[in-house]
């Protein structure tokens, strides 16, 4: 089953093992989708449009495409 | 703990508790909610600030200092160093103390604080922010203010819930990646700047010292680079080719906001400081100083506004904050895009320049006069730091 963004299928996965939780990528988000509390990040799938701005503001590389379950960046 | 605040301030960084302490010093009862479970803690920045910028608010006190510091050597792509020394420049802090104590400076005003308290939603009374809805030890909870200040940081939210637009384009953040390491031999005096399109392209990279033998190494990068290329792995190319024998004690990323302050940071019911309203200085990327000058005027007017019984006199507080520093700010993010999209050539040039300059009448005036005469359009703005 396929996580349903705003505007199709999400395909950005955010690794929160590695994250490091600076919020970086939660002040650029244009939809307000990623929830950040004290050590805990997620994407709101129905407010992401999969514009990708997350990914390259992402100081140390845990926010990544996904395809079909397949890390491609 | 009470049902209802005068004001509610939703952070307790800097910014949050110079705003609760401005605010409960006029007698406003106020309640500081933090996200975290430690106020200070974890820290997200590179911790050099200006004396001046500390003493307007607090007593310097050697327990945050780490290094007092009075030279800065910034460093071309070429590798040409210009050092520029002053007296009694600024320090080295230790946040996690420094954050604490101010923190305990609101308290003693009269501000009470919480700890893992994490604000997920306002409450309304018609078109005002009425309050917060937050979330303390797995129970949903709400609690009502008259005004409510958002220091919730670079990640800030609760200035969206209340209609203010606070995203900021991705190219106007700098993404900064940085560790704490020991084994790195410094200056403890002074703060190394870096230069140029291999180590910290639209941004620059830092090593500050935190003693002879520690320092805060990192850096910032635009956003448009790190579509390319991440912070983290411009950090690790420095570390190995500078400090291969760099023991790493703490590893931190974060976003500095480095552009203008939002155009509108306050609204019925609510007001933005810090980094949350993007009170940031964009050429040097520091947000303490001038994030506890936001504070300090938003927790003012905030309490005058009680006072008053007024409700829309806090909306006194963009001018406030745009007369006193908010459009310096503008200037500086005029010089920022200018500088910042400097070719390696140029940074070398300027260096070599200034380096003819005699030691003793060096200063960051005469950078900016040899940064001019590669770039005359920047004329306009550097005038003005100087002459407004």
């Amino acid at each position: 089953m396929y996580r349903q963004a705003k505007t199709g299928k999400l395909m950005i996965d955010i690794l929160p093992d590695k994250c490091d939780f600076c919020g970086c990528c939660v002040g650029i988000c244009p939809e307000d989708a990623i929830e950040l509390k004290e050590a805990e990040i997620f994407i709101i799938d129905e407010r992401c449009t999969n514009c990708a701005k997350c990914i390259w503001s992402c100081p140390i590389e845990v926010i990544k495409f996904n395809r079909d379950g397949v890390l491609t960046k | 703990m009470q049902r209802e605040y005068d004001i509610i301030v939703v952070g307790a960084g800097p910014a949050g508790s110079i705003a609760a302490r401005f605010a409960a010093e006029q007698g406003a009862s106020v309640l500081i909610l933090e996200k975290d479970r430690d106020v200070g803690y974890p820290v997200r920045c590179g911790e050099a600030i200006s004396k001046a910028g500390v003493e307007e608010f607090i007593p310097s006190d050697e327990k945050w200092i780490k290094a007092h510091i009075n030279k800065f050597s910034l460093n071309a792509p070429d590798g040409t160093e210009v050092i520029l020394e002053f007296k009694d420049t600024g320090y080295m802090l230790e946040r996690r103390i420094f954050d604490y104590e101010l923190a305990m400076t609101a308290a003693r005003a009269g501000a009470e604080i919480l700890t893992r308290a994490y604000v997920n939603g306002l409450l309304f009374d018609g078109d005002n922010v009425a309050g917060v809805k937050y979330e303390f030890r797995g129970e949903q909870k709400e609690v009502k203010a008259k005004i409510v200040i958002g220091a919730d940081g670079v990640e800030s939210r609760v200035g969206r819930w209340a209609g203010i637009k606070t995203h900021i384009d991705f190219r106007d953040m700098e993404c900064c990646a940085q560790v704490t390491a020991s084994n790195v031999m410094v200056d403890p005096e002074t703060l190394y700047f870096y230069f140029g399109k291999n180590v910290a392209p639209g941004g620059y990279f830092w090593v500050f010292p935190k003693g002879k033998d520690v320092a805060n190494v990192g850096l910032g990068v635009g956003g448009m680079v790190g579509k390319e290329r991440s912070a983290l792995s411009f950090l690790n190319n420095f570390l190995g080719e500078n400090h291969p024998k760099a023991a790493i004690l703490t590893s931190i990323a974060g976003g500095v906001p480095s552009a203008v302050t939002l155009e509108k940071i306050s609204a019925p019911g609510i007001m933005l400081v810090g980094d949350a309203a993007r009170q940031v200085n964009p050429l040097s990327g520091g947000g303490i100083a001038s994030g506890m000058i936001g504070g300090s005027i938003a927790g003012r007017i905030a309490s005058e506004s009680i006072k008053l019984k007024k409700p829309d006199h806090i909306l006194a507080y963009d001018k406030a904050w745009h007369d006193r520093l908010g459009k310096r700010h503008e200037t500086f993010n005029n010089i920022k895009n200018g500088i910042y999209n400097f070719t390696d050539e140029k940074f070398n040039k300027i260096a070599h320049s200034f380096n003819k300059v005699p030691y003793d009448k060096r200063s960051l005036g005469k950078i900016f006069a040899s940064a001019l005469m590669n770039q005359p359009s920047l004329l306009v703005d550097i005038a003005k730091v100087f002459v407004v």
